[in-house]
C-alpha cells in the first residue's frame, strides 16, 4: 500500500495509459484539454496539408505533449488506486458459503447469497459477505481491509457485531446474517472507489470546471478575433504578417492562455485526494464527502477513546480522618485484586507503585471475592481470619453510604466533601470501606490523551469548534473539557441529545462532523455532514456514515478535515498559478507576433517590440518557448497535484496570503524565468 | 495641472464619499422601510398599484421577477420605437422633424431601454420634443430604475435568510423612480436651469452672431432630461455634442454638478448593499476596490494627457476639448463617465491622448463595475466579487461562501455567463467589424486609431455605456443593428444571470462565519478583487488593446500618426 508516487511500474503503466486516453470521447469530459486536443489536431492538419517545416512540427509535437502530459497525470493518479484495487480483488476469491436453512447447512457460492441469508463460519472460513453476527463470538483477521494483522474480536449483540466479507475467521464459530446484496459489499464499494470507476465529479469540481471552461471560451474569442485585428492592422500598415499569424501560432497562443495547468491536473487532484484518504485507512463513500470534510466547522467528539484514554485510572488515595494512607491503599488493593476492569487493575498498580504493596500475605483460600453487580453497585472481598470476616468494599459514594448505614456505621462528612472535590475536578470518587467503617476515597481520574490539547488548539486555528460528548455528569464533564481544551461539551448525553445538537448546529449554519460506532449513533451519523463510522462498529453505523475509518481511531477526523481542505486548496492554488502564468505568455507571444507592425524604418523594430522584455531571441523561439513551458509545467506540477498543497492549521487570511504569495506571485514570475531559459536552450540547441 | 485642479478633483471625490453612505442608507429605506415616508405618499403609491391592478404584497421568485422586468422593458422599447416612427404626425414637433429611419429607431429604442443611451443620431436634428420627453426622458428614468431594482433584488437574494423570494419588481420600479430618481432630478434640473441649461418648448432660434453669420440656436426641454441623464447614468445628450454643448452644460458649476451626479447613485448603492448585508465593512470593501480602480485610472489618464503630444511639440492638446472646462475637467469627466456606465461626454474621447482613450475604453471593458451604472455597477461588481470569493475560498480550503451563503456550480455558471457575454460581444463585434468592408467604410481614421474607434463603439454598446469615441459614423444599418444587439446582450445577458443568482442564493441557508471562513471585508480581499478584475479584463482585452490604443501611443511617442 505504501508505494512511492513514482514507482517504476506505475510510471510505465501511466505512460501507456496516457496514449489510450487520447480518445476524444474521454477528452470531451475536460473542456480545457479538449480544446488543446482540437488545437493539436488542427496544427497537425496544417502540418500535413499546408506547410511542413521544423517550426510547425515542433509546435505540433509540443501541443500533443501537452495533452499527453495531462493524460499522464490522470493515469498516474488512477494507477495508484488501481494497484490497491487489485490487492483488494485478491481477497474476493470465490468462496463457498455455508448457507443455513433451518438446521440444514448447504454449500453455495458466495455470490449467490442474498440479504438476510444466514451463514455459518468457523475457524479458517472466509466470511462470504458483509453481515452481522447473530450468534456466537469469534476472532477475525481483518488485515485484508485494514492492513492490521492483529485479529479482532467480533460477537453477537452490541457494537461489535459487524463483519466484513473477505475477512477470515480465526477461531470459534459464528452465525452471520448477510446484510449486503451481491456486488454491493464493503469490499466491492472500496474497489469501485479506489479504482475511480464510479468517480463522479464533485460539486466543487463541477463549479471549477465551469470557471475553467468560461475562461477557455474567453480566450478562444480573444485569440480568434485577434486574427481579425491582425488582418486589419496588416492592411492598415501595408505590412504582411501572414508568415507569423498562422493557424499553428494562433493555436499555440490559445493553448498557452487557456488554463491547461489546472485543466490537465484537475482530475488527478481529485483522484489523489481520495487516494490520500485511503492511505490514511479511511474509506469515503463519495468525493463529495471528502470536500464537505474541508468545510466542517463543528466537530462532535466522544470523550471516551478520543479525548481520554478510555479508562479511568486510580490517581490518588484520600484517607478518612484517622486512617493511614498506606492502610487505605492496602485495603483498596485487596478489594481490587480480582477486579479485572481497567479501573481495578489501576488501583492495584497505584498501590504497588506508591507503597510497594504486593498483597501476598493472604492465601487465596482466605479470600472470598464479591463481584460488582448492578444492584449493589459495589465490589470487594471478604477475608476470613479465623472466625472473623473482614469485608472490604469499594463502590460509588451513595452505594457505600447505603451499605454503611445498613451496618449501623456512619459516613464521615469530611470524606463526603473529599469525594465531591474529586468529582468537581473531573475525577470519579470510589469509596473504600471495611465492615462498617469508611476508610477513604480513591480518586479515579480520566486520563486525557497526550497532545490532544495541542490538536484542539490547531483545530481552533482552522476555525473548527470541538464539542465533547460524554455520559458523565456535568461537573466531571466540565473538568475534563477544561483539561482537554475543547470549546464546548455535552454532559449526560443520550443519542437523542446528540442528534438534536447536530440539528441545532446545522440550523445555525454550521457543518458538523462526528464519529460513532454504535447502532444508536446511526441517526446522528446520518444527520451529520460528515459522519465517520468506526470499522469496529455495527453495520448500521457503517451504513449511516459517509466514511469508514478502518483503524477505528476517532482522532482520525482531524486528518480527514485536513485532507478535504488540502483538496480544495490544491485546486485553488493551481488555478491561480495557471491564470497568473498567462501574463508572461502574453509578454512572450504578443511582441513576437507584432514586433514588426508599423515599423517606422524598413526592417527595423516596431513599437510593440518594446514589450519583448524577456529579450527572447526571435518570434519563433518566443512562441515555441511559451508552448514548451506550458507543457512542461504540467509535468512539473504532477507531484504537487498528487501530494496536495501543504496545509497548515492557521487562519484563513494567513493561509490565503501564503498561497497567494507562492502560487499567485510565483505563478506571475516563474514563467518569465522559465520561458527565458527554454528560449536560451532552444537557441543553443539550434532548434529555432 | 495646477493646484486648483487637484483641489477640485479631491473635493469631487470627497463629496461623493461623504454623501454616498447617507444616500445609500436612504435608498435602503426606500425599498425596505414601510414607515420612512409620509402616509399620503404611500396612499398615492397604493392607489397607483390598485389602478394598475398590481398586488404589491406579492413577493416574486426570480423567474417571475425576470419576466416582469422583461415585459416592462419590451413595452418601453415599443413605445420609444413607435414614437420615433410616428413623430412627424404627433404634436410638440415645432421643427417638423421627419420620422426616424427604422434602424436608427431600433438602435435608439434599444439604447434607451438598456440604459446605454448610445446615440447614433444627433438629438437636435432628429428627435421631436415629444419623442425626447415622452420617449427618451421616460426611459432615462425607468431604465435606471430597472437597474436599481435588479441590484436591490440581488442584495435581497444574497442577504435574506433561506427563502425563495427576491422582492416585487413593480414596487421596486415604482419606489426607485418616484422616491429616488424623481426628487433628485427635479432638484438638479432646477439648479441646472438656474445655471443656464435651456428648458423650453420654443422653436429653434435664428440669431445673427457677432461675426455677422446667422446661426440656428436649438432649444428644447433640456434641463429636465439632462438631470436624469446624469443621475440615472444614462448619458444620452439632449443635443448631439452632449455636455460639451453650452446650452446643456453652460458653466463650471453646472459641469461640476453634473460630474457629481454621474457617480452619485452608483456610489450610494454600494452602501445600500452594506445596509442589506448588515455590514458596513462589506460595503466599504467593495467601495475601496472601485475607488482604487477609479483613482488609478484617473491618475494614468491625467498623466497621459498632461504628458503632451510630441507631434505637437510636446504641448497638451486642446483639440476636441472645451476651453471652458480645460484638461483636468475633461479627463475627470471622461474617467467618471466611463467608470459609471454613463456615457455623457464634455470632451470628444477620440481626441484624448491614446492612453487616456485606452483608460476610458478599459473602464468600459471591465464591465462597467467601477461604480458603474445605476444598479448595474453594483450587480456587475458582485459578479467579480463572487468570482474572487470562489478562487480565494478554494485557496483556503473551504467551499467558497459569500455573506454566509455557499457559492456552488449554479452561481458560478451564471457568474461566468454574466462576465462572458458582454466580453464576447465586444470581441466578436469589433473583430468582425475590423474586416467587414461595410463596417470599415464608417471609419474616419485609419491605422490603430481606426481600430480604437470600432473597439470603443462595441465596448460602449456592450458595456451599456453609450459614450462614443467620435469619428465613427455609426448611423448606418450595419452599426445600428450590430450595436443594438450588443446593447441587448450587454444588458440582459448580465441581468438575467444576476437575477438567477439572486434566486438561487436566496434559497441557501446562511452559514455562520468562523475563523476558517475567509473574510470578504479585509484589505487582502480588496486587493485580490482588484487583481481578479484586472487580470480577467486584462487577459481578455490585452491583445486587442495592444493593436489599438497601445500601439498608437507608442507610435505617437515615436512621432508617427495616421
Amino acid at each position: 500500500m505504501k508505494e512511492s508516487i513514482f514507482s517504476q511500474n506505475l510510471l510505465k503503466e501511466a505512460v501507456r495509459e496516457s496514449f489510450f486516453k487520447l480518445n476524444p470521447r474521454l477528452l470531451a469530459k475536460n473542456p480545457v484539454m479538449f480544446i488543446t486536443f482540437v488545437g493539436a489536431s488542427l496544427t497537425t492538419m496544417t502540418l500535413i496539408f499546408a506547410k511542413f517545416d521544423g517550426f510547425n512540427l515542433q509546435i505540433t509535437l509540443w501541443l500533443w505533449f501537452t495533452v499527453l502530459f495531462a493524460n499522464f497525470s490522470e493515469a498516474l493518479a488512477e494507477g495508484r488506486g488501481k494497484a490497491q484495487a487489485a490487492s483488494l480483488r485478491n481477497t474476493k476469491v470465490s468462496t463457498k458459503a455455508r448457507l443455513l436453512k433451518g438446521n440444514e447447512e448447504a454449500l453455495v457460492p458466495a455470490d449467490q447469497l442474498r440479504k438476510d441469508d444466514l451463514v455459518v463460519c468457523e475457524a479458517n472460513d472466509v466470511i462470504p459477505n458483509d453481515g452481522e453476527i447473530v450468534e456466537g463470538i469469534a476472532t477475525v483477521d481483518e488485515s485484508a481491509i485494514t492492513g492490521e494483522s492483529a485479529p479482532v474480536v467480533r460477537e453477537s449483540g452490541g457494537d461489535r457485531s459487524a463483519v466484513t466479507g473477505g475477512t477470515r475467521v480465526i477461531s470459534d464459530r459464528i452465525v452471520i446474517r448477510i446484510t449486503a446484496e451481491p456486488g454491493h459489499s464493503f469490499i466491492d464499494r472500496m474497489i469501485h472507489l479506489v479504482e475511480g470507476a464510479k468517480r463522479q465529479k464533485t460539486p466543487n469540481e463541477i463549479a471549477l470546471s465551469i470557471v475553467l471552461s468560461g475562461l477557455s471560451l474567453i480566450f478562444v474569442l480573444a485569440v480568434g478575433t485577434l486574427k481579425f485585428f491582425a488582418d486589419y492592422s496588416q492592411t492598415s500598415s501595408g505590412q504582411d504578417l501572414s508568415h507569423l499569424v498562422t493557424v499553428p501560432v494562433l493555436v499555440a497562443l490559445l493553448v498557452c492562455l487557456i488554463p491547461t495547468t489546472i485543466g490537465g491536473l484537475l482530475s488527478a487532484i481529485g483522484i489523489s485526494g481520495m487516494d490520500r484518504l485511503i492511505r490514511k485507512n479511511v474509506i469515503a463513500t463519495s468525493g463529495r464527502a471528502v470536500e464537505a470534510a474541508g468545510d466542517i466547522d463543528v466537530l462532535l467528539l466522544d470523550k471516551t477513546g478520543t479525548i481520554t484514554l478510555g479508562n479511568r485510572m486510580a490517581h490518588q488515595f484520600l484517607p478518612a480522618v484517622g486512617i493511614n494512607e498506606r492502610d487505605l491503599a492496602e485495603k483498596a488493593q485487596l478489594a481490587s485484586l480480582c477486579d479485572e476492569t481497567p479501573e481495578g487493575r489501576s488501583i492495584v498498580v497505584l498501590a504497588k507503585e506508591k507503597f510497594s504493596l504486593r498483597a501476598k500475605e493472604y492465601s487465596p483460600e482466605h479470600l472470598h471475592f464479591v463481584p460488582f453487580t448492578a444492584q449493589t453497585r459495589f465490589s470487594g472481598v471478604d477475608i476470613s481470619q479465623g472466625n472473623n470476616v473482614i469485608s472490604i468494599r469499594k463502590g460509588a459514594v451513595d452505594a457505600i453510604e447505603k451499605l454503611i448505614h445498613s451496618k449501623n456505621g456512619s459516613f464521615p462528612s469530611d470524606l463526603k466533601e473529599k469525594a465531591e472535590m474529586v468529582a468537581r475536578n473531573g475525577g470519579t470518587p470510589l469509596v473504600v470501606s471495611e465492615n462498617n467503617k469508611v476508610l477513604g476515597v480513591i480518586h479515579l481520574k480520566d486520563v486525557v490523551k497526550g497532545g490532544i490539547r495541542e490538536r484542539f488548539s490547531e483545530l481552533r486555528k482552522m476555525g473548527i469548534r470541538t464539542i465533547m460528548i460524554t455520559g458523565d455528569n456535568p461537573l466531571t464533564a466540565a473538568a475534563i473539557a477544561a483539561e482537554a481544551g475543547v470549546d464546548d461539551f455535552m454532559a449526560e448525553a443520550t443519542p437523542e441529545d446528540k442528534l438534536k445538537r447536530i440539528r441545532e448546529e446545522q440550523a445555525g449554519g454550521h457543518l458538523v462532523a462526528m464519529t460513532g460506532d454504535g447502532t444508536n449513533d446511526a441517526p446522528a451519523l446520518a444527520q451529520s455532514d460528515v459522519g465517520v463510522a468506526m470499522n469496529t462498529g455495527t453495520q448500521a453505523a457503517r451504513e449511516a456514515g459517509n466514511m469508514v475509518d478502518l483503524d477505528s481511531n476517532p482522532t482520525k477526523l482531524i486528518e480527514i478535515v485536513e485532507t478535504g481542505k488540502q483538496l480544495l486548496m490544491t485546486r485553488g492554488a493551481l488555478t491561480t498559478f495557471s491564470i497568473a502564468n498567462d501574463v508572461a505568455k502574453y509578454f512572450a507571444i504578443l511582441p513576437a507576433l507584432f514586433a514588426t507592425l508599423y515599423t517606422v524604418s524598413q526592417g527595423g523594430e516596431g513599437p510593440l517590440a518594446k514589450f519583448n522584455i524577456m529579450g527572447l531571441h526571435s518570434p519563433q523561439s518566443a512562441i515555441l518557448s511559451a508552448v514548451v513551458f506550458n507543457a512542461l509545467v504540467i509535468v512539473a506540477l504532477v507531484p504537487l497535484a498528487l501530494r496536495g498543497v501543504t496545509y497548515r492549521p492557521v487562519g484563513a487570511i494567513q493561509l490565503l496570503r501564503r498561497n497567494l504569495l507562492i502560487y499567485g506571485l510565483g505563478g506571475l514570475i516563474a514563467p518569465f524565468i522559465g520561458i527565458k531559459i527554454i528560449d536560451l536552450v532552444l537557441v543553443f540547441g539550434g532548434l529555432v | 495641472m495646477n493646484v486648483f485642479d487637484v483641489i477640485q478633483i479631491a473635493i469631487s471625490l470627497l463629496v461623493l464619499l461623504l454623501i454616498g453612505p447617507y444616500l445609500g442608507s436612504f435608498i435602503y429605506k426606500i425599498f425596505e422601510d414601510e414607515h420612512l415616508l409620509p402616509r399620503f405618499l404611500r396612499k398615492i403609491e397604493n392607489g397607483f398599484y390598485r389602478t394598475c391592478s398590481i398586488d404589491s404584497k406579492i413577493q416574486m421568485n426570480w423567474k417571475t421577477y425576470t419576466v416582469a422586468m422583461l415585459v416592462f422593458n419590451a413595452v418601453g422599447f415599443a413605445i420609444v420605437f413607435l414614437l420615433q416612427m410616428f413623430q412627424a404626425y404627433l404634436p410638440l414637433n415645432p421643427q417638423n422633424l421627419p420620422i426616424v429611419s427604422w434602424h436608427s429607431a431600433f438602435n435608439t429604442a434599444v439604447s434607451f431601454m438598456t440604459n446605454t443611451n448610445w446615440q447614433g443620431y444627433s438629438g437636435e436634428s432628429t428627435m421631436s420634443y415629444l419623442t425626447q420627453m415622452l420617449g427618451l426622458t421616460v426611459q432615462n428614468f425607468v431604465s435606471a430604475a430597472t437597474g436599481i431594482a435588479v441590484a436591490v433584488a440581488l442584495c435581497r437574494g444574497l442577504t435574506r435568510p433561506q427563502g425563495k423570494k427576491i422582492g416585487n419588481f413593480w414596487t421596486d420600479l415604482y419606489r426607485g423612480t418616484i422616491y429616488l430618481l424623481l426628487p433628485l432630478s427635479i432638484l438638479l434640473a432646477l439648479v441646472l436651469s438656474f445655471e443656464g441649461v435651456v428648458q423650453s418648448f420654443a422653436p429653434y432660434l435664428k440669431i445673427t452672431g457677432l461675426d455677422g453669420i446667422e446661426q440656428i440656436i436649438p432649444q428644447g426641454p433640456a434641463a429636465s432630461q439632462v438631470a436624469i441623464k446624469q443621475l440615472g447614468t444614462n448619458g444620452g445628450g439632449f443635443f448631439g455634442v452632449n455636455s460639451a454643448h453650452p446650452l446643456e452644460n453652460p458653466t463650471p458649476f453646472s459641469n461640476w454638478l453634473q460630474l457629481i451626479s454621474i457617480l452619485l447613485i452608483p456610489v450610494s448603492l454600494v452602501f445600500t448593499f452594506g445596509e442589506y448585508a448588515k455590514s458596513k465593512r462589506q460595503a466599504w470593501a467593495i467601495f475601496s476596490a472601485m475607488a482604487v480602480l477609479l483613482v488609478v485610472g484617473l491618475g494614468v489618464s491625467l498623466y497621459a494627457e498632461y504628458s503632451g503630444n510630441p507631434l505637437l511639440g510636446g504641448i497638451v492638446s486642446m483639440e476636441g476639448k472645451e476651453t471652458r472646462f480645460g484638461i483636468a475637467n475633461s479627463i475627470l469627466w471622461s474617467v467618471f463617465t466611463t467608470s459609471a456606465s454613463n456615457g455623457s461626454v464634455n470632451a470628444m474621447h477620440s481626441s484624448l491622448s491614446p492612453l487616456s482613450g485606452a483608460i476610458a475604453m478599459f473602464n468600459i471593458m471591465l464591465g462597467e463595475i467601477i461604480f458603474g451604472g445605476a444598479g448595474a455597477g453594483l450587480y456587475g461588481m458582485i459578479l467579480f466579487v463572487l468570482m474572487t470569493v470562489f478562487l480565494s475560498g478554494l485557496m483556503v480550503g473551504r467551499t467558497p461562501e459569500y455573506l454566509g451563503k455557499k457559492i456552488e456550480s449554479r452561481e458560478i455558471q451564471m457568474v461566468i455567463l454574466g462576465l462572458l457575454l458582454p466580453s464576447a460581444c465586444i470581441l466578436l463585434g469589433a473583430g468582425l467589424s475590423s474586416v467587414f468592408p461595410v463596417a470599415l467604410s464608417s471609419l474616419a481614421n485609419q491605422g490603430p486609431h481606426g481600430l480604437s474607434e470600432i473597439l470603443y463603439a462595441f465596448s460602449s454598446a456592450a458595456g451599456n455605456n453609450g459614450s462614443a469615441f467620435a469619428g465613427l459614423n455609426a448611423n448606418t444599418v450595419y452599426y445600428n443593428l450590430a450595436l443594438g444587439i450588443a446593447m441587448l446582450v450587454g444588458r440582459f445577458g448580465v441581468i438575467i444571470p444576476i437575477l438567477c443568482i439572486a434566486g438561487s442564493m436566496a434559497e441557501k441557508r446562511q452559514a455562520a462565519a468562523g475563523s476558517g471562513t475567509f473574510p470578504t471585508d479585509s484589505a487582502l480581499f480588496v486587493l485580490l478583487l482588484i487583481g481578479v478584475i484586472l487580470i480577467v479584463g486584462g487577459l481578455t482585452f490585452l491583445p486587442t488593446l495592444a493593436l489599438g490604443p497601445v500601439i498608437e501611443h507608442l507610435l505617437m511617442v515615436q512621432g508617427v500618426t495616421f
